[in-house]
């Protein structure tokens, strides 16, 4: 630890029941990116699910919003100790996308315009734990955060929920993303502090 | 001014003491820091600054060093002109609550590739948007504290006349300083009797205030990411080599 | 829109000196993506994210991770294919 500065407290950091150890609270919404803002056009947009077989289940922007709309209101937790409480999000949901593909996968890689990735355990983007999201607030999803649309993993770290999502990828193997192979834990649970290989 | 050798060890963190402050506008300040081991560093050339809160918390932002050391009678003293970021973390406390003789952490001289040294002959454009302003500044001081006639314009552009930074000093130095040119261009306001109108950088202020790159200047260009951007792709618009034309681009982070 | 949102490859001195005895925003680095040769202080350094990524000012694609814990850091190069650092010069005996 450094020399204490005196009279510097930082930004709040109340310990809150509603927050997982380490996460403070924010009001406003932090845009965290690793690279560029791409920029989909809704009409070239797609979104893919390609089987470990190499089977793929693809939706344009028109058929994705003719799908079932759920609108969860999920807390967010984001590696770099922010968390935002109550958010409202409109999407669909992936037990919608994944009914109906057949597979013996047990993970996922998440991918996205522009390059990022992240993986997850398939069980996670299962029973109510997964949307992809294309309104935040009631509006549509600003490329800042990810529009046209989003994942929204909201139980894991935020850096799960990949921006700009193009599709998923099930894999037999687990197949680390963009910051799993660069320290950040593999599976990111904020309750137990994953926040880092071997946390 | 202390010589500059290479850095050759990993960086650590100093303990500096604030010794004097100096309000520059309404919405930043001059830090000047005692650091009594500091080994010299080079005009463009910036530190990094840590706080820490007593539960451990800490904080650290990047500010350019603002002239050349200088020695004061607890050893060398350097500054920083820190400009207060709205609902940032570090530049309200340095600006409100940080005090004379209060301990602060610094780790520097950092980055060797956007600085001037004064042994340079190319004639210089300096380009500021503003509180990038800092490490040109440095530049500027340094020329004169060298002794170089290497000629130097500075093209700075602020919202308002409220928001120039170093006001006074550069319009004596534009006075007194041979060779040194400095332009403004207003975005919001422009001052009383300024002809045209307040308008964001564009071809003609760059190319009524700068050099002809067949002179082959050194650019040095800093400020607001979208700033620099704007810049620099009209200094390479204009011809000037790519190679030529150095940036240093600050985020929103306070 | 925050496409401008990165910052320049000298920022990157600080966080690496924490690993390295040398200035290696001032080595020249090589793009494994695109080829091109330039400055690691003219990366675009995207700062606002669980880590800082460089990205090659040509091609944009990933040049340099880093990934600081409070007790550990993880260093990806795998984008740059060489780092040509300034040396003092040594004398042949």
């Amino acid at each position: 630890m450094g020399i204490v500065s005196p009279g510097f407290q930082g930004r709040p950091r109340t310990a809150e029941p509603a927050l997982p150890p380490g996460q403070y609270l924010t009001e406003d919404f932090p845009v965290l990116s690793a690279g560029p803002t791409p920029r989909v056009p809704l009409d070239t947009w797609e979104f893919v699910i390609a089987t470990e077989t190499g089977t793929e289940f693809r939706w344009t922007w028109d058929e994705l919003m003719a799908l079932p709309q759920e609108t969860p209101t999920v807390d967010i937790h984001c590696v770099t100790h922010w968390s935002k409480l109550g958010t409202s999000w409109r999407g669909v949901s992936l037990d919608t996308l994944l009914e109906g593909v057949d597979t013996a996968a047990d993970y996922a890689q998440a991918h996205s315009y522009g390059g990022y990735t992240t993986n997850l355990p398939l069980d996670d983007l299962r029973d109510g734990q997964a949307w992809v999201v294309h309104t935040y607030d009631g509006e549509p999803l600003p490329g800042e955060h990810g529009g046209p649309a989003r994942l929204l993993v909201p139980h894991l770290y935020f850096w799960k929920s990949a921006k700009w999502v193009r599709g998923v990828r099930l894999t037999v193997e687990d197949e680390p993303g963009f910051w799993e192979t660069a320290g950040y834990h593999d599976y990111g649970d904020p309750w137990r502090e994953q926040r880092y290989q071997g946390d | 001014m202390v010589a500059q050798t290479p850095a050759r060890a990993p960086a650590r963190w100093r303990v500096g003491r604030l010794v004097e402050r100096r309000v520059e506008t309404p919405n930043a300040q001059t830090l000047v820091l005692e650091l009594p081991d500091w080994p010299g560093h080079l005009p463009g050339q910036h530190v990094d600054v840590r706080l820490t809160a007593p539960d451990g918390y800490q904080a650290a932002r990047s500010y350019s060093v603002a002239g050349p050391a200088v020695d004061g009678p607890g050893g060398p003293r350097i500054e920083l002109t820190v400009q207060r970021v709205p609902d940032g973390e570090v530049s309200p406390y340095l600006i409100d609550v940080y005090r004379e003789g209060d301990p602060v952490e610094v780790r520097g001289p950092l980055g060797g590739w956007f600085v001037w040294r004064p042994q340079e002959t190319a004639p210089v454009l300096l380009v500021a948007g503003g509180s990038g302003v800092v490490p040109l500044m440095a530049m500027i001081r340094a020329r004169r504290a060298a002794g170089s006639r290497v000629p130097f314009r500075l093209l700075y552009s602020v919202r308002t006349p409220a928001d120039v930074i170093y006001a006074d000093e550069l319009r004596r130095r534009a006075r007194d300083d041979l060779g040194l040119d400095v332009a403004y261009v207003y975005t919001r306001e422009a001052p009383d009797g300024w002809r045209g109108e307040p308008h964001r950088i564009g071809l003609a202020d760059v190319n009524n205030h700068g050099w002809p790159p067949d002179l082959e200047p050194l650019c040095y260009v800093c400020g607001p990411t979208g700033f620099v951007e704007t810049a620099a792709d009209l200094l390479v618009g204009l011809g000037h080599q790519t190679r030529r034309v150095k940036t240093e681009r600050f985020g929103p982070t306070g | 829109m925050t496409e401008l949102s990165y910052l320049d490859g000298n920022m990157l001195d600080g966080p690496l000196r924490e690993l390295f005895a040398v200035d290696l925003s001032t080595a020249t680095g090589r793009c494994d993506h695109c080829g091109t040769v330039g400055p690691m202080a003219g990366l675009q350094v995207y700062a606002h994210a669980p880590g800082l990524v460089g990205r090659c000012p040509t091609c944009v694609e990933v040049m340099l991770r880093l990934v600081r814990a409070p007790d550990r850091a993880w260093l990806d190069l795998r984008g740059t294919t060489f780092l040509q650092v300034p040396m003092p010069v040594q004398t042949p005996r």
